[in-house]
């Protein structure tokens, strides 16, 4: 109830924007949030644009849940990608059943790798892991951008861009004539793992006592350091699984770009879903659907493109925002 | 060898400039209890405000004085989220740097087309008041900042009576609040004065340094002075030396990229050791570092 309410009052705030560039917002609206469902072209699109930050808000969600505030899914995603990217290059002679699996679990050890320092630096010195995370992101975008400018640079074109990577450690398209490919199956696949971990098993319930109250799960004797490690190693390793879905299933190669920001979107899609598995999924899609709805807008009304992370970043404070009060009038009326 | 050293002192004094007043406002918002991760957006506007504002007007106080208004509109939507509201101070802080991100670069298309032919105005000039040279040769906010802000921000934060109460509503707001001091209205101040600091310190990229606006311009500096004010425990002197820290290893990587012998080191890894030497300093000195009392926490009156 809060998202639909929360976007009516983002669409308010956010329509001097779209007046400042010489359109109609109601048009641009229509645009950013109806009209890429309305075609099976644009739909797919949706899904193709949902699935990285699928993974990233999935890996944001499960790090919140349990109070690790891993604000590196960028970093992560990054690292994911360039293991793919070197993997890729060399499983050319494996056929895709043993090549794809090795792609996967390559980039999501290095996503997980990206994460290690962080959290152990938390659990061991207590140092704060937020600020970690976040400077980790520009190290990981500087040694994309050294590959491709150095080592990596395409032989053929000179372009910054890495060789393609071997036709067999491709994600599979998952529709014809689409992009869409077998990584939002996965990204799905992680989500329903994830939830039935969180809600069903006694290693969620964990995650969930140390993130409600850390203090309380000591005095309860759970072990507090190793949960919030397995939760930061977890939600590197999804998010390294992002890298690999956008290098093997949509760019076949590492390129400086790849990421969009996903990683930092991520941190929208979890605080929009509610940092539930079944939230996840629907703001996934919801800003799947916005992400296409701007492009396409941006280029049908020729306003900037950047409406769309305004749009995005508006919807984030609103909803919080929306929730900071729901939760005061709650606590105000439990307090009568 | 001598002139190796004063130019990288030079250049330390010069690049710290942002990163202190950056590092004075974020620790005056930390010590009010309320972390301000918009730092990094708000630095990113200060910097392409101020630079459109001097650019369309043609004076560089009057980009100086948007990169100021940027500063009070982004602490004070800080502070209507997390003082008034009580949201969650990550998120919160978090969204406000991707909403003035995308602010900023959406300005940045409408008003010079995306930045295909760089715009430039004519930045402030360095100033040599001694007439001594090397590492004297500074913008006057770089004078202004070390020799005015940054003692100024030490004297009012543990001198003055409104210091008093930005330290007493971040460690205890429940006394802070039975004392007499309006707890909400300091977090605001605080956080107004600190988002000024950033922004103007956003703003020295563009209207002293460079005279252009680039995307990326603040390139994660922001994240680096959280880092900076947790590495100074909220003390404004060793948080500003930690700025002198970082801007060394950084203005030395700079250097190297031109010294013979090390062009063969791909300047990207070069400009990551910054980031590294800082995560470093954190891990070996902020071990349990007593954060303020009322750290994240909103307040209400009970």
């Amino acid at each position: 109830m809060v998202i639909p309410v929360a976007l009516v009052i983002t669409f308010a705030f956010t329509a001097v924007f779209v007046v400042a560039a010489g359109a109609d917002p109601f048009d641009a609206f229509y645009r950013f949030l109806v009209a890429p469902l309305t075609s099976p072209v644009t739909l797919l699109e949706v899904l193709v644009s949902a699935t990285p930050i699928l993974f990233t808000g999935a890996a944001v969600a499960i790090a919140f849940r349990a109070g690790y505030y891993n604000i590196g899914a960028e970093g992560q995603l990054l690292a994911g990608a360039i293991a793919a990217a070197g993997l890729g290059m060399v499983v050319g002679a494996l056929p895709s059943l043993v090549a794809l699996p090795i792609m996967v679990a390559g980039g999501a050890m290095a996503g997980a790798a990206w994460a290690l320092l962080p959290a152990l630096l938390r659990v061991r010195s207590g140092i704060d892991e937020v600020v970690t995370t976040l400077l980790l992101n520009p190290v990981a975008l500087l040694l994309v951008n050294a590959l491709l400018n150095g080592p990596w640079r395409d032989p053929e074109t000179g372009f910054p861009e890495s060789a393609p990577i071997a036709a067999s450690a491709e994600l599979p398209q998952l529709v014809a004539r689409s992009r869409v490919h077998l990584g939002l199956v996965l990204a799905l696949a992680i989500i329903a793992v994830a939830w039935f971990i969180i809600t069903r098993t006694s290693a969620g319930l964990k995650l969930r006592a140390v993130g409600s109250s850390p203090r309380a799960a000591t005095f309860a004797g759970l072990d507090v350091n190793g949960t919030l490690l397995r939760a930061a190693l977890v939600s590197g390793a999804i998010a390294g699984m992002a890298g690999v879905s956008e290098v093997a299933g949509i760019q076949d190669r590492l390129t400086g770009g790849l990421s969009a920001g996903a990683g930092y979107t991520g941190i929208v899609v979890a605080t929009l879903g509610g940092l539930t598995m079944p939230g996840v999924a629907a703001a996934g899609l919801l800003l799947g659907d916005l992400r296409v709805g701007a492009g396409s807008a941006a280029r049908a009304l020729d306003i900037p493109s950047q409406v769309g992370e305004i749009v995005q970043a508006t919807l984030l404070l609103v909803t919080i925002a929306a929730l900071a009060i729901i939760s005061r009038h709650r606590s105000t009326q439990a307090g009568r | 060898m001598i002139a190796f050293v004063f130019d990288i002192l030079t250049a330390t004094i010069r690049n710290a400039t942002p990163l202190a007043l950056g590092t004075i406002g974020e620790t005056y918002a930390e010590r009010s209890g309320v972390l301000n991760l918009g730092i990094e957006g708000t630095m990113y506007a200060g910097a392409f405000f101020g630079f459109a504002t001097a650019f369309w007007t043609g004076s560089l106080e009057m980009g100086l004085l948007a990169a100021v208004l940027v500063g009070l509109v982004a602490g004070g939507l800080m502070a209507f989220l997390t003082v008034t509201l009580g949201a969650n101070q990550h998120v919160s802080g978090l969204g406000l740097t991707l909403l003035l991100i995308g602010v900023s670069e959406f300005g940045n298309r409408l008003a010079f087309g995306g930045g295909q032919s760089l715009r430039r105005i004519d930045p402030y000039p360095l100033v040599d008041p001694l007439g001594l040279g090397g590492p004297f040769s500074q913008y006057a906010l770089t004078y202004v900042t070390f020799l005015a802000f940054v003692p100024l921000a030490w004297w009012v934060l543990m001198r003055t009576h409104f210091g008093l109460a930005i330290r007493a509503v971040g460690e205890d707001p429940e006394a802070a609040d039975a004392a007499g001091i309006s707890v909400f209205r300091t977090r605001y101040a605080a956080l107004m004065v600190g988002g000024v600091l950033m922004a103007v310190g956003g703003a020295f990229f563009t209207l002293a340094a460079l005279g252009s606006f680039t995307l990326d311009i603040i390139a994660g500096r922001g994240w680096v002075v959280i880092a900076l004010v947790i590495f100074g425990r909220w003390g404004i002197w060793r948080a500003v030396s930690g700025a002198l820290l970082f801007s060394a290893v950084y203005s030395l990587q700079l250097r190297l990229r031109v010294t013979p012998g090390w062009q063969d080191v791909p300047f990207e890894l070069l400009l990551a050791l910054p980031y590294l030497v800082v995560i470093a300093a954190l891990a070996l000195s902020g071990r349990n570092v007593a954060y303020p009392g009322a750290y994240l926490k909103p307040y209400r009156r009970t």
